[in-house]
């Protein structure tokens, strides 16, 4: 063969076979699959603690403790922690069900915005009118109605015309801000664009304080949505459709279900889920809205779904950790004086690490001298 | 005539912010041929726009007399280095890891905003300064008109050869990529690699060698609409999140021109446009003003939709868009 | 006296333990045509792949025009002048024919399509094409997409062409065109390697036959000393002995009568073609045809997966004798009717069953729906799951292992284990025993066998002659999505399969199902 090879390099170029190639693989065991991005994550911190490192010539055992003093320092420090965290694990554990199912929502930061719009237009509607437990339950359904609109209406259409639900779904969201400041330049007449804490003085239609505790009821409906959406994906029969969808269309027809209507059933769900969140930022947080409000916790969310592979008990440990991150590294910031944009960086490179050791449990890497076997098709 | 001078400055005004998003929506444009979805666009601008203020700040802060024409120089080439950085990280995670392209994408905006506020806040702390950063020098580099055209006739000239550099760059850009595209063999095989990315590799194209490059050089161009933003449009000066969410306006542009880039020139002077045109139309209310800066986003949605439904081919996305392309070694 | 274009030289192809090709000589002069001839799996394909690049052989020399070589890659099978036409055209929809044609070429001098759309014309005009080179691929029938191909590969100034199975998607007026052009070509001494299953094709084409059967190379005849049967008895071989048990037939009554079905494909080639036959309990019907004429979309249209034209599927129930038409129904409709229809599809792992999933979540797909609780019921699906291990000896660590890890063999155990389990009254299975060790197999005949002393109708799409002429009560023939010809399984011979497998649309009209 090396003797052809030699003749055939007169005639033409010589092709040299590369030496690493890369074959797709199913073998590797659960376990070492967690192990590896266990490994990826702890690479990641020690990257990022360099980088602080570089960035402020402060040793990293300073940094760190500062980065656990910014978020669990006080109580106040530590319920901030919870909140944030439970508001990102919500909003991730509602892109979820779509994402599963290979829908690209992009659009969670606008399906979220428009539920909070919604409750927060009630509260300043109906306000005063109505006792507040029922201005809550009604906010609620408002929530979560407009929630599923906007999800639903890119939905429809990728069923329908099969529309691109990737850039749909992303221009949705600035429809959704927009919407916010208008409705903000029409309730705030002195055209500041602030609207203020609603209902201020009645608190009408905000949450109640548990145990003295103002974020207590947020953390509790969060807990309940990750056992709900878990039990969902993993118990029902609704869940088992959406994993059967996503895995093999061809399947799902096999076995007679009805993809579109799973699609849309499920786009829905997931936007419906969005307008929860946007209710609890609107009714257990904030109070008030803005067009920035969800502060790119959308996206955020569909990176914290997507490197927890769509696992919602590991979407707890995800959120937490990017919240910690982002907190400890406000904390740095402003004791060292730093930009606070610090976090932002830290949340990107943490993220990063982590989707490119995917590579790593899904392909195997060869090297040429190990015997190249050709497989039949 | 002063509804002349008023709608030339609205023109005017116009182009200027529509600079920034023709870059944008040309270097995706170019990504997206590829196949590659680039939602970091909105990070790698930031990036490109810090990157400038970072080359042109260490060069203005260590030389004594700055000269303007090796400000823009060090400047626009920090620009390039920094955006293709990004878009090389980008493209080493989908092309070669083939990871998801749109967390990818979403990650590196964050990252590439993060990065780009966090040297803009602490770029002069590092070097002991206080303040914020405003790069006279370089900035008024950048802004210089076209001698004698811009002063010569009269409100022609003062319209349209005002500007600085880099907006007519960009429309050179977008022209030449637009002939590049559809009249090169280059061109011909990049849209095959977006298209028909098998078939590309079959017919002997180097599907990933074509999708590196063509992020890579996408992503320098996005660049420089950041770089435009903060050296022309601020005059060399930095804001954190000054630059909003013009980047994701590029990519609404993308699907309004259907990826053509000859079309992108005009979408993004209508876009620009949009955004500043309540400033200019006497007697709206606040609210009317929202619902204007609303249009660009329905308008994409109303073509995302009409193109889907009409099915034409050729108004469609690459067929290939968002997905990454594996090969089976034999 | 012409020159030799291309000679192979006892080529040898080992897949892992599969020996794909074995001892293979072939040679083609400048102006010939070759045509190769063989079932499906004889290695006809893997044989060109190694021409053209894609493969190298393990032994065997290759030589072109008298001096051997080595080919390792389509680029130097370009270099060599050898151009392949696969039967799954590789072109861009959106482009021209011309902007397909230059595709990745790396020619000297300025880019311009319309000094390239001159060429073609050149080309078009000298061989009799009939193309545009400005018009878009999408716009175009599948003969036009095929003329694009042919075109691609003579303008990179092909010598050597090979056809793989070129007619397939072309209908009689279109092959006949095709023919001509390849004559022509012939006529300007290009060398040309056609691979068809049609011997009418063969006999009126072609200069030189050579055959393939299970990879091993039986000869090559000249097509002008031939006739059909000989080349049949070529290509089928002599009759091996399995030793499939067959029990006779028990009460046989009409369960599923097919009447009158067509189905199109979305280019408009008809895949079901005017389909009528009867499945009996208590009998194997088997349905034995070159790979996709349109066994596919049969079993698919029975199981209510597939959009017809027109006719009716007529499914009788054994219990209440009522009679249903499956036609246009959904699967979970048919399910509803009571029909207890099971159906083992080509693609196990992209349809039968979901790769990802556990052997358990696998279990599921027919059941989850039952019950009305709003939860997925896993103790049963656990129960069958286990019970199938056990008694269909599938090797596996457990029954929460992704099914994609298991050995194709005990994949396609488990996917038939859930289909009998539902206990059907029909079974429709498409190539069950493909890639399957004997063991597996013979694992697979019995289990077949005893659904059919079970009274279920068996439905078996098969592609081994020698297994469908031992298992089957009766074979049904399909060719180009047409029937054939239905015969009877004890009494047939793999030559007359063959023959009726081979046959083409329209030669005979007249070809009742019964």
């Amino acid at each position: 063969m090396q003797n052809e090879k030699a003749k055939s390099a007169a005639i033409t170029k010589k092709t040299h076979e590369p030496f690493i190639y890369i074959t797709k693989r199913n073998d590797l065991p659960r376990l070492k699959a967690w192990g590896i991005r266990a490994a990826v994550l702890l690479i990641a911190m020690l990257f990022c603690a360099l980088l602080v490192m570089l960035l402020t010539g402060e040793n990293p055992i300073n940094v760190f403790s500062s980065m656990v003093e910014g978020s669990f320092g006080t109580s106040r420090k530590m319920w901030n922690l919870l909140q944030s965290a439970a508001i990102l694990l919500g909003i991730s554990l509602a892109v979820t069900p779509a994402f599963k199912m290979r829908f690209w929502n992009t659009g969670a930061e606008g399906q979220v915005l428009i539920g909070m719009l919604a409750s927060v237009a009630c509260m300043f509607y109906i306000g005063d009118a109505i006792p507040s437990w029922l201005l809550i339950v009604i906010m609620f359904f408002a929530s979560v109605i407009a929630g599923a609109v906007w999800a639903g209406i890119p939905g429809f259409f990728k069923a329908t015309w099969n529309t691109n639900e990737t850039l749909f779904t992303l221009m949705m969201n600035y429809v959704a801000m927009q919407l916010v400041s208008f409705f903000i330049m029409i309730w705030v007449p002195s055209g500041s664009m602030i609207l203020g804490v609603v209902n201020a003085d009645s608190q009408n239609g905000w949450f109640p304080s548990i145990a003295g505790q103002k974020y207590l009821l947020n953390v509790l409906i969060v807990a309940l949505i990750t056992v709900i959406v878990y039990v969902y994906l993993k118990k029902t029969k609704q869940g088992y459709e959406i994993a059967v969808v996503g895995e093999s269309e061809n399947t799902a027809r096999y076995i007679g279900i009805n993809v579109k209507k799973v699609i849309l059933r499920t786009v829905l769900i997931s936007g419906a889920l969005c307008g929860v969140m946007g209710w609890i930022l609107a009714a257990g947080t904030a109070h008030s809205i803005t067009a920035n409000s969800v502060g790119g916790n959308g996206f955020t969310a569909i990176m914290i779904s997507w490197m927890s592979k769509f696992n919602p008990l590991v979407m707890v440990f995800s959120s937490l950790l990017v919240c910690f991150l982002q907190r400890g590294a406000g904390e740095i910031a402003s004791t060292l004086r730093l930009n606070s944009s610090v976090g932002e960086v830290l949340t990107g490179v943490i993220i990063l690490f982590i989707i490119s050791s995917e590579f790593f449990i899904n392909y195997k890497v060869n090297f040429r001298h190990k015997k190249h076997k050709e497989e039949v098709k | 005539m002063s509804v002349l001078s008023s709608i030339m400055a609205f023109i005017a005004a116009a182009i200027i912010q529509g600079t920034p998003l023709l870059f944008g929506a040309t270097g995706e444009i170019i990504t997206e041929k590829s196949g590659n979805l680039n939602l970091g666009i909105p990070g790698i601008m930031y990036i490109g726009g810090i990157s400038g203020i970072i080359g042109g700040y260490l060069y203005e802060h260590f030389c004594a007399e700055p000269i303007p024409v090796l400000c823009v120089i060090i400047s626009l080439l920090a620009s390039l280095a920094g955006s293709t950085f990004i878009a090389f990280i980008y493209s080493f995670l989908t092309i070669t890891l083939k990871a998801n392209q749109n967390v990818v994408g979403l990650a590196l905006t964050t990252l590439g905003v993060g990065l780009g506020n966090f040297y803009g806040g602490s770029l002069l702390k590092m070097f002991g300064e206080s303040g914020s950063i405003s790069l006279l020098v370089t900035g008024n580099a950048y802004k210089t008109k076209i001698p004698f055209l811009s002063d010569h006739l009269g409100i022609v000239g003062e319209t349209f050869f005002s500007f600085g550099f880099l907006v007519y760059l960009s429309i050179f850009i977008a022209l030449f990529a637009q002939w590049f595209l559809n009249r090169t063999r280059v061109g011909l095989n990049l849209r095959a690699v977006g298209e028909n990315p098998a078939t590309a590799d079959a017919a002997g194209i180097n599907v990933s060698k074509y999708k590196y490059l063509a992020t890579c050089i996408g992503g320098a161009i996005a660049g420089l609409g950041g770089l435009y933003f903060v050296m022309d449009y601020t005059t060399g000066a930095w804001t954190n999140n000054g630059f909003g969410d013009r980047g994701w306006l590029a990519i609404a542009i993308v699907i309004f021109a259907l990826w053509k880039p000859r079309s992108a020139i005009f979408s993004s002077y209508v876009f620009g446009g949009l955004y500043i045109a309540c400033i200019f139309i006497p007697g709206l209310s606040g609210s009317t003003k929202e619902l204007i800066k609303m249009l660009p986003y329905l308008v994409t949605i109303i073509v995302l939709v009409f193109t889907s439904s009409r099915k034409k081919k050729e108004h469609q996305p690459p067929a290939a868009l968002g997905r990454s392309y594996f090969r089976e070694e034999r | 006296m012409n020159q030799v274009a291309i000679e192979l030289r006892n080529i040898s192809k080992r897949f892992g333990r599969i020996q794909a090709n074995k001892d293979v000589n072939l040679s083609v002069y400048n102006g010939e045509i070759l045509a190769l001839l063989g079932e499906n799996g004889s290695g006809k394909t893997t044989l060109m792949n190694m021409i053209s690049g894609i493969y190298h052989p393990d032994e065997g020399q290759i030589f072109i025009g008298g001096n051997e070589v080595s080919i390792n890659s389509p680029h130097d099978a370009f270099n060599f002048k050898i151009g392949m036409i696969h039967q799954h055209f590789k072109l861009v929809d959106l482009f021209t024919a011309a902007e397909n044609i230059v595709l990745g070429l790396d020619e000297p001098g300025k880019f311009d399509l319309a000094q390239v759309s001159k060429r073609v014309n050149e080309i078009s005009e000298k061989y009799g094409f009939d193309i545009d080179p400005n018009k878009k691929i999408y716009e175009m029938s599948v003969s036009e997409k095929q003329t694009v191909e042919i075109v691609k590969v003579l303008y990179r100034g092909a010598d050597i062409l090979i056809l793989d199975e070129p007619t397939a998607v072309l209908t009689p007026q279109e092959a006949g065109k095709l023919f001509d052009v390849v004559r022509r070509m012939r006529n300007d001494g290009k060398a040309i390697i056609i691979i068809t299953h049609k011997l009418h094709e063969v006999l009126a084409l072609s200069d030189k036959v050579a055959v393939l059967r299970h990879g091993e190379y039986v000869g090559t005849v000249n097509t002008a000393e031939t006739n059909e049967e000989e080349l049949t008895e070529m290509m089928v071989g002599k009759k091996v002995a399995l030793n499939i048990q067959r029990p006779e037939p028990e009460n046989p009554e009409d369960r599923i009568v097919v009447e009158h079905i067509n189905c199109h494909s979305r280019d408009g080639v008809k895949l079901l073609d005017d389909v009528s036959f009867v499945a009996r309990s208590g009998e194997i019907l088997g349905i034995a045809g070159i790979a996709g004429s349109g066994q596919r979309e049969l079993l698919e249209a029975i199981a209510g997966l597939q959009k017809l034209d027109g006719g009716s599927i007529i499914y009788h129930d054994p219990k209440t004798g009522r009679e249903e038409n499956l036609r246009d129904k959904t699967p979970i409709q048919i399910r509803e009717l009571g029909v207890r229809l099971s159906f083992v599809p080509e693609d196990r792992l992209g349809m039968g069953l979901v790769g990802d999933m556990d052997i358990v979540d696998n279990m599921m797909l027919r059941s989850y729906r039952s019950g009305r609780s709003m939860f997925v019921q896993r103790q049963e699906p656990e129960a069958l799951a286990e019970r199938i291990i056990e008694q269909l000896g599938v090797v596996t660590p457990g029954t929460d292992v992704a099914v994609r890890k298991l050995s194709g063999g005990n994949v396609q155990k488990i996917l038939i284990g859930r289909e009998i389990a539902s206990a059907p009254t029909v079974l429709m299975a498409a190539y069950p025993v493909r890639g399957l060790d004997v063991n597996s197999s013979y694992l697979i005949y019995d289990l077949l066998n005893e659904q059919k002393k079970n009274g279920v109708a068996v439905i078996f799409v098969g592609e081994d002659l020698d297994v469908l002429v031992e298992l089957c009560d009766r074979i049904m023939v399909i060719g180009s999505g047409k029937i054939t010809g239905v015969v009877d399984g004890r009494s047939t011979t793999k030559n007359e399969i063959g023959y009726l497998m081979t046959k083409t649309v329209g030669e005979e009209e007249s070809t009742d199902a019964e």
